[in-house]
């Protein structure tokens, strides 16, 4: 009978008719909502990401010193045969690459190693303590990643690349192994030790999202220790180690820092910093395949893994529900483990930082006696004696524009990515089922498989001019905040729908029916409601701006210098006092930024991750 | 506050799922309408599109006179403007919000004064037997308490439609049993037109003005309890509604009047009905004798079931089984020789082939 109506209308009733039915859906909060988001991820993932390939495959102004005919803007493939092949591809790319992919995998498995135990010792044994090492695990994470490696230096420096050597030959009086100074093996070291908390928090929402039943069960039926290890809890635990993997992988495959203080000195080269060598050369088209290079295998690599565990999407955690009852007895074991948990994390936390510290403290480097302490490199008036004449570092003014500017940033962009997080969240779950949000919901993934430092030149091809309507942002403290809230998308995207998935359709509904428009909705159900994921989110955001380099080393600017890239900046001066005393002020301002934050309702890390 | 619901038509599908077939129901006003069914037959889904929370595929929808929807004029009135109350199966109330503050929140949407907020919060409470719980927030009271609230609330803001889903299906037996006399007694008192969803059988009969029953996305009958009961118009409906359950009889049409089941026969109107039939009758409807009488039909006694104020007798020949209710407790014993008769006036016939009633 609908039928028959239908054809009665004359033509014009019925497009009129489909163009209302058209403005009432699109006219849905959740519709606007998701188009916007759209439209935001277009401008910040898709164009940077489309101008990066394109800058490799035309001819660059800096191309024609070499080739004086070549047309700027034309088609060349000049850009990628040079960078992967012969000699040339050899140095700049397939050595580089092989590197990073020995620094994630050694990473990986260590993290793994170190994660995936704590985590068993917290959730599934009566070792003593465990609630404190609990929130101990995750400390590392708040502290910038390369803090290790500075500290390693304080240690184990060698004469290899020159300056004072460290504390080891200083105590020992030999020299400390150039494996042990340089290169992968430290590399590899200080990243397990900061990304083993994803594994660490993977794992022990997966272990206690698992009903001990399934193991009883087992045991019941006459299975082995080992065997139900194998049979029943790797696979229930196998999604969160795949997270894990995804997340330390492509995290590792874009980290600068930690590789460019133990590597670069002695020439052991990764992606990120081959990448930033060959921007600072000036060589555009050629970083930026570098970029494309670190992008595809980043990819290759996660869904491969994907394929190979069988759960697409499988980087969605199991949330943690209830207390498990049956620990496994430690039993004469409880000392002996609780001790080297114990030992682990003063070597973690108390020592790098202790380490730090006290170099910071030192007139002469290399000198570690007491009568060499001093506060010159902190408050000291200039003397050419020391640091080339400059004044300590709480004396000099750009520190303090620079650690505003980090807090800044790190506030802002926690905003914004907390904000949209909510957005996010309440489009892709209000619309679910529905094409539209599944868009929105995979689009917000692709930012999570692009390294760090790929990403920051993602953002230089595309800002670098005025596109369009785009203004060129380069330099400006805007494009710092766009590009840190557009790389924690994938984040803020499933904390939301997390946060919106515990808030249920029916409360919003109810206050629908009620009378509710929209902007009362929002005000009165949603958004107090959502206040715990939103803390959460912009916790774990305002921790990771604040520490964050990779992203933005290739972005900021004298002006929006920030003191994660001040670091690097001293490190590479050859000051690495200032840049430990810049450390220890990043770490400080984050720990207190962590306990400000983490004083509201409900905030958590865990919950920021989507868990 | 009398009003009439119109549903036209009204079709939905979810992606490939046909979740809502061209249904066409008149809710008169100020009558209480059952949508019961199993799950999955599209009853809630019928609620939502009349409260606007889903967006039909096609037809129309009238709250009173007023086209809250059609999809061939492009019209969807928004739910906060149709003037409806909800009540859903997990209560939904606002965690954030103390019980006063759920009660007043529709009302401060309509910018009333507070004083009348006040005096409507008070009433409402009273209404529902909660006095003093203004200070409660929702997880410091019972599931049955949080019920009585979210009526409350529907109720503070006087809508003209009352619409519940599954309401009692999160409470307890007992509960459940209190709470259908409150519902049934706030129905009459506000005379509100409700429509009301649930798998419940018993809840559908005791309360409801109309039955809707559905499946499949289709109204199969629409009716009062008693109509739907006793003449049910297909055998999914005869199947669906009683406790226990119907027993349908497959059976010939062997002459005028006559239904041959093979071991035996019984005499009914069989009005135009010929061939293959199924019988329809109701467990209480069969009248149970301990000796032979005439016209009645020999069964062995396979379980006798008493529960006290009645009892649940099941009969077998040969591959034959009936299941018989008495008053009382049954003095019949387990394999007894029972003779049953059937009485003509309480028999349905449906055709076998299209299920559908032919005469009762």
């Amino acid at each position: 009978m609908a039928i028959s109506t239908m054809t009665q209308q004359p033509l014009s009733m019925r497009l009129l008719a489909a163009w209302r039915r058209f403005i009432l859906w699109l006219t849905r909060p959740q519709v606007v909502l998701a188009l916007i988001m759209l439209v935001l991820m277009f401008y910040m993932v898709i164009i940077p990401l489309y101008k990066l390939v394109e800058t490799t495959v035309t001819w660059q102004l800096s191309d024609l010193s070499r080739f004086p005919d070549a047309e700027v803007g034309g088609l060349t493939a000049f850009h990628w045969v040079r960078m992967l092949t012969g000699i040339f591809g050899r140095i700049y790319t397939y050595t580089p690459l092989q590197h990073s992919m020995t620094i994630a995998i050694g990473t990986v498995v260590l993290s793994l190693l170190i994660g995936g135990s704590l985590a068993w010792l917290v959730v599934r044994t009566d070792m003593p303590g465990r609630k404190l090492v609990n929130q101990l695990a995750v400390l590392p994470y708040i502290m910038p990643s390369w803090t290790l490696a500075q500290a390693w230096l304080v240690l184990f420096k060698n004469r290899l690349a020159g300056g004072a050597p460290g504390m080891y030959e200083a105590v020992l009086g030999v020299s400390p192994p150039d494996w042990l100074s340089y290169g992968p093996v430290p590399i590899i070291i200080c990243c397990a030790l900061h990304y083993y908390t994803f594994f660490f928090l993977f794992v022990s929402a997966a272990l206690m999202s698992i009903d001990s039943n399934l193991e009883e069960a087992g045991e019941l039926m006459g299975a082995s220790r080992w065997r139900i290890l194998r049979k029943i809890t790797l696979p229930l635990v196998l999604p969160a180690l795949l997270s894990g993997f995804i997340m330390t992988f492509s995290k590792v495959m874009g980290t600068f820092g930690g590789p460019n203080i133990l590597g670069s000195p002695v020439k052991y080269y990764v992606v990120a910093t081959m990448l930033r060598g060959s921007l600072a050369a000036g060589d555009r088209a050629d970083a930026f395949v570098l970029a494309i290079v670190l992008i595809m295998f980043a990819m290759v690599t996660i869904s491969l893994n994907q394929r190979l565990v069988g759960t697409r999407r499988s980087y969605e955690t199991i949330g943690g529900r209830g207390f498990v009852a049956n620990a496994s007895k430690l039993r004469n074991m409880k000392k002996i483990i609780l001790t080297g948990v114990i030992i682990f994390q003063l070597l973690v936390l108390i020592v790098p930082l202790g380490l730090l510290s006290y170099d910071t403290f030192l007139l002469r480097t290399g000198d570690y006696s007491f009568s060499n302490l001093s506060l010159q490199n902190w408050i000291g008036q200039p003397n050419p004696l020391y640091n080339d004449g400059e004044p300590g570092v709480l004396l000099n003014p750009r520190v303090y524009k620079t650690a505003w500017n980090s807090i800044k940033l790190a506030l802002y962009t926690a905003f914004f990515t907390a904000l949209l997080g909510v957005l996010l969240g309440y489009s892709i779950v209000k619309g679910r089922g529905t094409r539209l949000s599944k868009l929105v919901d995979q689009l917000a993934y692709i930012p999570y498989v692009i390294p760090g430092i790929a990403f920051g030149a993602v953002y230089i091809a595309m800002f670098a001019r005025k596109i369009g309507p785009l203004p060129s942002l380069y330099g400006t403290f805007a494009l710092l905040v766009i590009v840190s809230v557009a790389k924690h998308i994938p984040y803020s995207s499933r904390s939301g729908v997390s946060a919106m998935m515990q808030v249920g359709r029916e409360l919003e509904e109810a206050a629908q029916v009620a009378g509710a428009n929209v902007w009362q909705r929002f005000r009165r159900i949603i958004f107090p409601l959502t206040t715990s994921g939103f803390v959460s989110g912009f916790l774990l955001t305002f921790i990771t701006t604040m520490r964050e380099l990779s992203l933005i080393i290739l972005l900021v600017t004298r002006d929006t210098q920030l003191l994660a890239s001040l670091t690097m900046k001293y490190v590479e001066a050859g000051r690495d006092q200032m840049a430990n005393i810049v450390i220890l002020i990043l770490v400080a301002i984050t720990v207190t930024g962590n306990a400000i934050i983490g004083r509201f309702r409900g905030g958590s890390l865990k919950k920021g991750l989507g868990m | 506050m009398e009003t009439t619901i119109r549903i036209n038509n009204l079709t939905k599908k979810f992606g490939e799922v046909l979740a809502l077939d061209h249904v066409s129901l008149v809710i008169e006003p100020g009558t209480f309408v059952t949508l019961l069914g199993p799950s999955g037959c599209g009853k809630t889904t019928l609620l939502r599109c009349v409260a606007g929370l889903e967006d039909p595929n096609g037809g129309e929808i009238y709250i009173g006179n007023k086209l809250v929807f059609s999809y061939d004029k492009g019209i969807s009135l928004q739910s906060s403007k149709r003037e409806l109350g909800l009540v859903f199966q997990n209560y939904a109330l606002w965690p954030h919000m103390k019980v006063d503050k759920n009660i007043t929140f529709a009302l401060e949407i309509q910018k009333m004064p507070k004083a009348e907020m006040e005096k409507r919060v008070k009433e409402s409470l009273k209404e529902v037997q909660m006095e003093g719980y203004e200070d409660r927030y929702p997880r410091e009271m019972s599931g049955g308490q949080q019920q009585r609230i979210a009526l409350a609330r529907m109720l503070a803001y006087r809508p003209k439609v009352f619409l519940m889903d599954e309401p009692l299906s999160n409470l307890d037996a007992r509960l459940r049993m209190d709470m259908r006399a409150e519902l049934k007694r706030l129905h009459h008192i506000s005379g509100a037109t409700t429509i009301y969803v649930t798998h419940d059988q018993v809840e559908a009969l005791t309360m409801s003005t109309y039955i809707a029953v559905m499946k499949e996305g289709v109204v199969q009958q629409f009716d009062t309890p008693d109509k739907v009961y006793h003449f049910p118009a297909n055998l999914f409906v005869a199947d669906f509604i009683g406790n226990p359950k119907v027993n349908l009889l497959d059976g010939v049409v062997s002459g005028k009047n006559a239904i041959d089941f093979g071991k035996f026969k019984i005499t009914m109107n069989t009005s135009t009905a010929s061939g293959k039939v199924v019988v329809g009758i109701r467990p209480e409807d069969i009248i149970v004798s301990e000796r032979p009488e005439p016209g009645a039909v020999e069964f062995n006694a396979y379980s006798v079931l008493p529960s006290g104020a009645d009892s649940t007798i099941v009969a077998r020949l040969g591959e034959t089984e009936l299941t018989i209710r008495v008053m009382g407790i049954s003095k019949i014993k387990m394999d007894q020789k029972i003779w049953l008769s059937f009485d003509p006036q309480t028999l349905n016939l449906y055709d076998k082939e299209t299920s559908n009633l032919i005469a009762s």
